[in-house]
């Protein structure tokens, strides 16, 4: 890992802990983007952490360009010795794949597809070696995700599978981007799912959709009442197949305030999971399981 | 007092000084696309600068007045009338209850602000009236405005019509324009011929112009650095791990048409940037129409400091013209 500093105009500063992924990487940035917000320097305005890197705003007429980055530079010893341990919780999150709305969405825009004779899911099953498109919908939910990187748009969360690096599912994203995404589809690009919050443009691949919201700017869903974005860096997300029926249940507990979804609060520490993945995701669900 | 929407106009939409504090949750400052005209059209009417104000793109709304009122116009140049007779841009206009305020044809820029003293008053979204339609905050239900909306306004601090911003200090829309540029970011992602060719091309404004970003085309495309793709990152070369994007940063997808994030900006993503736009010509994106020619002009830190110093002086001129 190698940290790379570079301004954004002059009012940003930009910190790339690495340039590829890694959760190493996205500890780092995120011990690294809290001792930031700790040293309440002069002159910041906002701290945007970001899977592998982190974005400082500041007012250039209260610090200088200069200063802000040797601050955030300075930052860094103390960082990389930070606990790499976050108590966080772990979330089920319900996901109807192949869904009908995802599907017409992902036929009208074809031509902007690697291979517009299949649907998304097919595609993605395909070039991650897998025979059958249910094996990949079963790689895709079977282990939990890490919540990397909360943005694009209101409350869009990035998730990083928590399995080795060979294991990790890559699908580039569309060849250009759709102007259109059904509002809490589950999508997929390189090696990160999402879910969109809210209906609009996006590159990823289309999986799915849950029935679960994750932005309310009205606050009327129960569990949005205290703040309009659901997720947060550091949440663990498990996702749960279901059908049809249960989708539409969901649906009205949601609309009759009734809907709560299933958490757990669980620890998470890298160097346990780098050491044993496979148990550490069986606590995480287990944990989730007891809920 | 309210405003009554009589024709919305094209796309306009309430927008203030912004929210910012929410990028690092996706939720983008929003506000004034051009801040240094909305700043005027306050003072102009005696307003806090950041007073909730009407931001009117290419054509300019139709408005009933239910009592008497001050209002200015600033920005594009952009006729204003009250009952079909011609006005003055940047200066305190009278409007009497009953009148009608209109527009005539775009002459030059992209977006005229009209404030009303007082101020619009329709409910904050996270400490700011500003219109982000993507996350459906702000503005008259999370949209801009509509025929038959009514639009709240504060008590006006004070009545004054008839004073002006001098002609040399309205910052006027260019018909060409320079946009000046810090390189950093990503910039080592493409090669020096790029990077040079980048300055030298001529661009334009593409048609995807809005508040969330500005494309430009029309410009050599881009030859990237050879390199293995980090893990994570997509094939493509111009693909990075997602990360942060930052208010006028220029991404290039593919390397072929640069964008320029603006207000509504999206907050992170997949594609390389080049750099940032630099603070102070944010506003005059703002301004910019479809088809417009611009270059880019290579800027270091100092320069950039500089061209902000300049913007404040400006600024500055015009609250003094108007204490």
């Amino acid at each position: 890992m190698k940290t790379r500093y570079t301004h954004g105009g002059d009012e940003h500063i930009y910190v790339e802990m690495d340039d590829e992924m890694s959760l190493d990487a996205f500890f780092k940035s995120l011990s690294m983007s809290n001792a930031v917000a700790e040293a309440k320097i002069d002159g910041v305005t906002e701290i945007c952490p970001a899977n592998a890197s982190f974005q400082v705003r500041f007012n250039p007429d209260v610090i200088a360009p200069d200063d802000i980055l040797m601050r955030v530079k300075e930052l860094e010893y103390s960082a990389e010795n930070a606990e790499k341990r976050l108590t966080t919780r772990i979330v089920e999150v319900p996901v109807y794949y192949q869904d009908p709305w995802t599907h017409e969405t992902l036929m009208r825009f074809r031509e902007r597809h690697q291979d517009p004779s299949g649907s998304d899911l097919d595609y993605a099953a395909k070039i991650n070696g897998f025979d059958t498109v249910d094996d990949f919908i079963e790689a895709h939910h079977s282990q939990p995700w890490f919540v990397s990187m909360v943005g694009f748009v209101a409350g869009l969360p990035f998730l990083y599978q928590l399995v080795e690096r060979e294991r990790q599912l890559q699908v580039p994203k569309y060849l250009s981007p759709r102007t259109d995404t059904p509002k809490q589809t589950v999508g997929y690009g390189g090696c990160f799912s999402c879910v969109y919050s809210v209906r609009g443009a996006g590159g990823y691949q289309m999986f799915g959709v849950t029935p679960m919201p994750i932005y309310d700017p009205e606050q009327k869903v129960t569990y949005l009442k205290d703040f309009m974005v659901f997720f947060k860096p550091g949440d663990i997300v498990k996702w749960k197949p279901i059908n049809r029926a249960e989708y539409d249940r969901i649906l009205i507990a949601v609309e009759d305030g009734t809907y709560i979804p299933r958490i757990a609060e669980v620890d998470f520490d890298l160097d346990d999971f780098n050491a044993d993945m496979r148990g550490t995701n069986a606590k995480l669900l287990e944990a989730l399981n007891d809920a | 007092m309210t405003l009554r929407i009589l024709n919305p106009g094209l796309s306009t939409s309430i927008q203030d000084l912004g929210r910012p504090g929410y990028f690092h949750l996706g939720i983008p400052m929003s506000g004034a696309m051009d801040r240094f005209a909305l700043r005027a059209a306050n003072l102009l009417v005696g307003n806090g600068e950041g007073a909730a104000g009407l931001e009117a793109v290419f054509m300019g709304p139709e408005i009933e007045f239910t009592k008497n009122a001050v209002i200015a116009v600033t920005g594009a140049e952009l006729p204003v009338k009250i009952d079909n007779e011609e006005c003055e841009t940047w200066t305190a206009l009278e409007v009497k209850a009953g009148q009608k305020l209109s527009f005539g044809f775009l002459k030059a820029g992209a977006r005229a602000y009209i404030s009303v003293a007082g101020g619009i008053t329709t409910p904050m979204a996270l400490g700011s009236r500003s219109t982000y339609p993507i996350g459906a905050l702000g503005g008259v239900d999370g949209r801009p405005i509509a025929k038959g909306d009514e639009l709240p306004i504060g008590e006006a601090s004070s009545m004054k019509v008839g004073c002006s911003i001098s002609e040399s200090l309205r910052r006027g829309p260019a018909t060409t324009a320079t946009l000046r540029v810090l390189p950093g970011l990503y910039w080592h992602r493409i090669t020096e011929a790029a990077g040079n060719g980048f300055f030298d091309d001529e661009w334009t404004v593409a048609p995807e112009a809005d508040r969330m970003g500005y494309r430009f085309k029309g410009g050599t495309p881009l030859e990237f650095v050879d390199r293995d793709q980090p893990f994570g990152a997509g094939a493509d070369p111009s693909n990075i791990v997602d990360g942060c994007y930052s208010y006028g940063s220029i991404q290039v997808p593919g390397g072929k048409e640069p964008i320029v994030l603006h207000r509504d900006a999206v907050s992170g993503g997949g594609y390389f940037t080049l750099g940032a736009i630099v603070s102070a010509d944010m506003d005059l994106i703002g301004q910019l129409q479809p088809h417009m020619p611009v270059k880019f002009e290579c800027v270091d830190m100092a320069g950039a400091l500089i061209a902000r110093r300049d913007r404040q002086n400006m600024l500055n001129k015009i609250r003094k013209e108007l204490e």
